[in-house]
C-alpha cells in the first residue's frame, strides 16, 4: 500500500527520498540549522555523527576535529561558538559524564551550542551497543549548580532531523546549551525521511548587539532575559566567565548582583516555556488510559495504543520531544481525561516521577521500567495496559 | 606619560576592575608586564587578541586586560582556545595557564594540543604550588619540598614543563622568569609570533604559599634566588648535568618548523571539495 502511494507520487526535483539512521538524520539537521564546527571523540553508538561531520564539514568550508576526550570536546565546542560559529558535539553515557564540567560552563556563560548523548546502558561502560534512557535525570541535574536545562528527544528518523534543528534555534535563541538524548535504536535505526531543499523549518541566528562597542553590557539583564551576544573578535572586547558574574561579565560576590543572575538564567527560560514544549498527542480526546513516553519506546507505546484501541479499550498517546523543562501542561491536559497514565521507560522511573509530581494524587499513575537492555515491546505496555485498565 | 603609563592606559581595563586579586610582590604582574610589551611591540590590534585562561590565580589574568577575554574551567584552557582558534583563525589565541592548570589537571590537553601543533601560545606561570587554594603540592612541586598537602615532605617526581613540551612536539619552547623580564619579553614576544603551538614557562615565586611554608623568605629574595639558579641555555649545553641539577635553564629550547594545524585543516577542506565535485 505505502509502496504503491510512492510510486503514483510525482517527485519534485528538489526533493530527496533517503534511508537514513538517526544518527545520519542528526548530522543533516545539524548542518541545515548552519552548524559548521564539532569537536567530538569517538563513542559508541554516537560515532556515526562524528565519522559523518568530519566528511562533510570540511566540504561547507566547516571545521571538524577529534580531541583527547569528551571534556576536551565540549570545551572546543564553546569556544568556537564564542568566535561565533554553530557548534555541536555528540557522545554517549559515560562522555557525558565528562562533558557535565563545562556544560556548566556553558549555561553560566550563556553560550550556544548542542550536545547529542546517544544514551546507552550504564552506570559506567555499562552496555555500549544497548538503548537505554536512563540519562534523563542527569541530562538535567548532571552539571553542578541550581541551572535550568533545555532537553529534546526524538522517536523517528525524520524527528532526529527536525529535533536537532530545534535543538539550535533553541540554543541561540535562549543562549544556552541545549542536549539532544537519543537511544541507540533511533540512533541506529533506518527509516525513509524525505529531504526537501525548501526545507520549511525555520533557522534562528543569535542576536547580536546593535549598540557600540562602549554601550555593550554583555550581561544586560533585557525584558525576554536573554541578552545580545557579542562574537569574539568583532570589537566588543568583553570578558566571560565561569565565575558568577556582574552584567558587564566581570566576577561578582556582591548578593545583589548574584541573586538577579542566577534568577535570570531559570528565567530566560521558564519565560518562554510554552515555546520550548514540543509534545503529540495522539487520541488523548477520549482516552481513559493515557501512555507518556518519549524516545524509542514512544514507537511501541503507539503501536500498543491501536492494539489496545482494537480491543475496545480506550489509550491514548503523549508523546515527549522535550523532555526538560518537564511538560506539566501537556499532562495536565491529558489529565481532564484519562483516569489512568502509563509511563513506559527504559530506566528506573525517571520520567514517570515527573508524572507523579504534576499529576498531584488525580489519576493513578504506573510504570513500566527495563533495563536489561532490550527496547519496551508494544506487547509489554499491552499486557500493562490490561493490567492497570 | 612614561611608557609605563602609557601601556597601562592602552591596555589594562583600568577603570573596571582594580584592584588586583594577586598578593603583593608576586609574579604575575611581571608576566603580564611581559606579555603587553610584546603585542605591543608586535602591533597586534586590541580587537584580534583573545587571552584564554584557566583556574587558579594566573587565571584571573584575563579579566585585567583589554581584549576578548575568557575565563575557563580548570585546565581547559586550551581546549576552549582550540575552538576559538579553529573557528576564526585570524585571530591571535593566548592561553595563560599555571603549574597546576597546564600539567595536573590540564595535563592531557597540553600534550595534546601541542602533539596536534595548534596555534595557540601557552604562557605558563610556574610558582611550583597551588596559590589560589592556599598552598597545596603542584605536580612541578619539587621532591623534598613542603607544602600544605605535603607538610612531612613531597614525596613525588616533579614535572619540567618546558622539557614536557618539547617531547610533545610544541615548535617553540621558551624557559624564563620573573627575574629575567627582559628575556620573558622576547621570549613572548617570539613565542606569539610564531605560527604553530608555542609554550613560554615562566618560573616565579609564591612567596605568600610556597615560600613561607620552605622558609626561602620575601619576594625579592625569592627572585635573587632566580638570579643566582638561571643558566642560559647556550652556558648550560657545555655543563654537566650533576653541575645542571639546581639550575634553571633558561632561553630559547626548541624553535622549529612543523606544519600548522589550521594550514593543514584547510587542505582538508579543499581535498573535500574535490570528493563532492566527483
Amino acid at each position: 500500500m505505502e509502496r504503491k502511494s510512492q510510486g503514483q507520487r510525482k517527485k519534485r526535483s528538489h526533493q530527496k527520498e533517503l534511508l537514513l539512521q538517526g544518527n545520519e538524520a542528526v548530522v543533516e539537521g545539524a548542518l541545515y540549522a548552519g552548524c559548521r564546527f564539532f569537536a567530538g571523540y569517538p563513542i559508541t553508538p554516537a560515532t556515526e555523527i562524528s565519522e559523518i561531520l568530519s566528511i562533510k564539514l570540511p566540504q561547507v568550508d566547516g571545521t571538524f576535529i577529534q580531541m583527547e576526550d569528551e571534556i576536551a570536546s565540549l570545551g572546543a565546542v564553546i569556544g568556537a561558538s564564542l568566535a561565533g560559529v554553530k557548534s555541536m558535539t555528540a557522545t554517549s553515557g559515560p562522555g557525558f559524564s565528562l562533558m557535565q564540567e563545562n556544560l556548566g560552563f556553558a549555561v553560566i556563560a550563556e553560550v550556544p551550542c548542542v550536545i547529542v548523548n546517544v544514551m546507552r546502558g550504564g552506570p559506567s561502560t555499562g552496555l555500549p551497543t544497548f538503548p537505554s534512557q536512563s540519562d534523563v535525570m542527569q541530562a538535567r541535574w548532571g552539571t553542578h549548580g541550581d541551572h535550568p536545562a533545555i532537553v529534546l528527544s526524538a522517536s523517528t528518523v525524520r524527528e532526529c532531523y527536525e529535533v536537532t534543528v530545534k535543538a539550535f534555534n533553541f540554543s541561540e535563541k535562549f543562549r544556552t546549551p541545549v542536549v539532544l538524548l537519543m537511544d541507540e535504536v533511533i540512533a541506529h535505526m533506518r527509516e525513509k525521511m524525505v529531504l526537501s531543499d525548501e526545507e520549511e523549518i525555520e533557522v534562528f541566528n543569535r542576536v547580536k548587539p546593535t549598540v557600540p562597542p562602549e554601550w555593550y553590557i554583555p550581561y544586560e539583564d533585557t525584558p525576554g532575559g536573554i541578552p545580545a551576544m557579542a562574537n569574539f573578535g568583532e570589537g566588543y572586547r568583553y570578558h566571560v566567565t565561569g565565575l558568577t558574574h556582574d552584567i558587564r561579565g566581570f566576577p561578582t560576590s556582591r548578593p545583589d548582583e548574584i541573586g538577579p543572575f542566577i534568577a535570570r538564567l531559570h528565567r530566560k527560560i521558564s519565560q518562554h516555556f510554552s515555546e520550548i514544549q514540543l509534545a503529540e498527542f495522539f487520541q488523548t480526546e477520549d482516552a481513559e488510559i493515557t501512555i507518556v513516553a518519549y524516545g524509542c519506546v514512544a514507537r511501541s507505546a503507539r503501536r500498543a495504543m491501536i492494539e489496545a484501541r482494537e480491543k475496545g479499550i480506550k489509550v491514548g498517546l503523549l508523546k515527549l520531544m522535550t523532555i526538560w523543562p518537564f511538560a506539566r501542561a501537556a499532562v495536565e491536559k491529558v489529565l481532564q481525561n484519562s483516569k489512568v497514565l502509563l509511563v513506559p521507560e527504559m530506566n528506573m522511573g525517571q520520567i514517570s516521577r515527573e508524572v507523579k509530581r504534576v499529576n498531584r494524587g488525580v489519576a493513578k499513575v504506573f510504570a513500566l521500567n527495563k533495563v536489561d537492555g532490550t527496547i519496551i515491546t508494544p506487547g509489554e505496555i499491552l499486557n500493562r495496559i490490561t493490567e492497570v485498565s | 606619560m612614561g611608557e609605563v603609563t602609557r601601556l597601562i592606559h592602552k591596555y589594562l581595563r583600568h577603570d573596571k576592575k582594580f584592584p588586583h586579586v594577586w598578593c603583593p610582590g608576586c609574579g604575575i604582574g611581571i608576566m603580564l608586564g611581559s606579555l603587553i610589551r610584546a603585542i605591543d611591540r608586535v602591533g597586534f590590534e586590541k580587537d584580534e587578541v583573545v587571552l584564554v585562561s584557566g583556574i587558579g590565580c594566573s587565571g584571573r589574568l584575563p579579566v585585567y586586560v583589554d581584549f576578548d577575554t575568557l575565563h575557563t574551567t580548570h585546565g581547559r584552557a586550551l581546549t576552549f582556545a582550540t575552538g576559538v582558534k579553529l573557528a576564526k583563525p585570524g585571530l591571535k589565541v593566548i592561553v595563560i595557564m599555571g603549574d597546576g592548570d597546564a600539567v595536573a589537571i590540564g595535563g592531557n590537553h597540553f600534550i595534546h594540543a601541542a602533539r596536534r601543533n595548534i596555534d595557540v601560545t601557552s604562557i605558563i606561570l610556574n610558582n611550583s604550588i597551588y596559590g589560589m587554594t592556599g598552598g597545596q603540592s603542584s605536580p612541578t612541586t619539587p621532591y623534598g619540598m613542603r607544602s600544605s598537602t605535603t607538610v612531612y615532605s613531597n614525596i613525588e617526581q616533579n614535572f619540567k614543563i618546558s622539557e614536557l613540551a618539547v617531547t610533545a612536539g610544541a615548535v617553540f619552547v621558551g624557559r624564563g622568569t620573573v627575574y629575567h623580564a627582559r628575556l620573558l619579553d622576547s621570549l613572548v614576544e617570539k613565542a606569539i609570533l610564531k605560527p604553530g603551538f608555542s609554550v613560554v614557562e615562566v618560573i616565579a615565586h609564591c612567596h605568600t604559599q610556597y615560600g613561607r611554608q620552605n622558609r626561602l623568605g620575601t619576594a625579592v629574595e625569592m627572585m635573587e634566588w632566580q638570579r643566582d639558579h638561571a643558566v642560559a641555555v647556550e652556558k648550560a649545553a657545555a655543563m654537566k648535568p650533576e653541575e645542571l641539577q639546581d639550575k634553571i635553564v633558561i632561553g630559547v629550547l626548541v624553535d622549529k618548523e612543523l606544519p600548522v594545524y589550521q594550514d593543514e585543516y584547510e587542505k582538508i577542506r579543499e581535498r573535500a571539495k574535490v570528493t563532492i565535485g566527483r
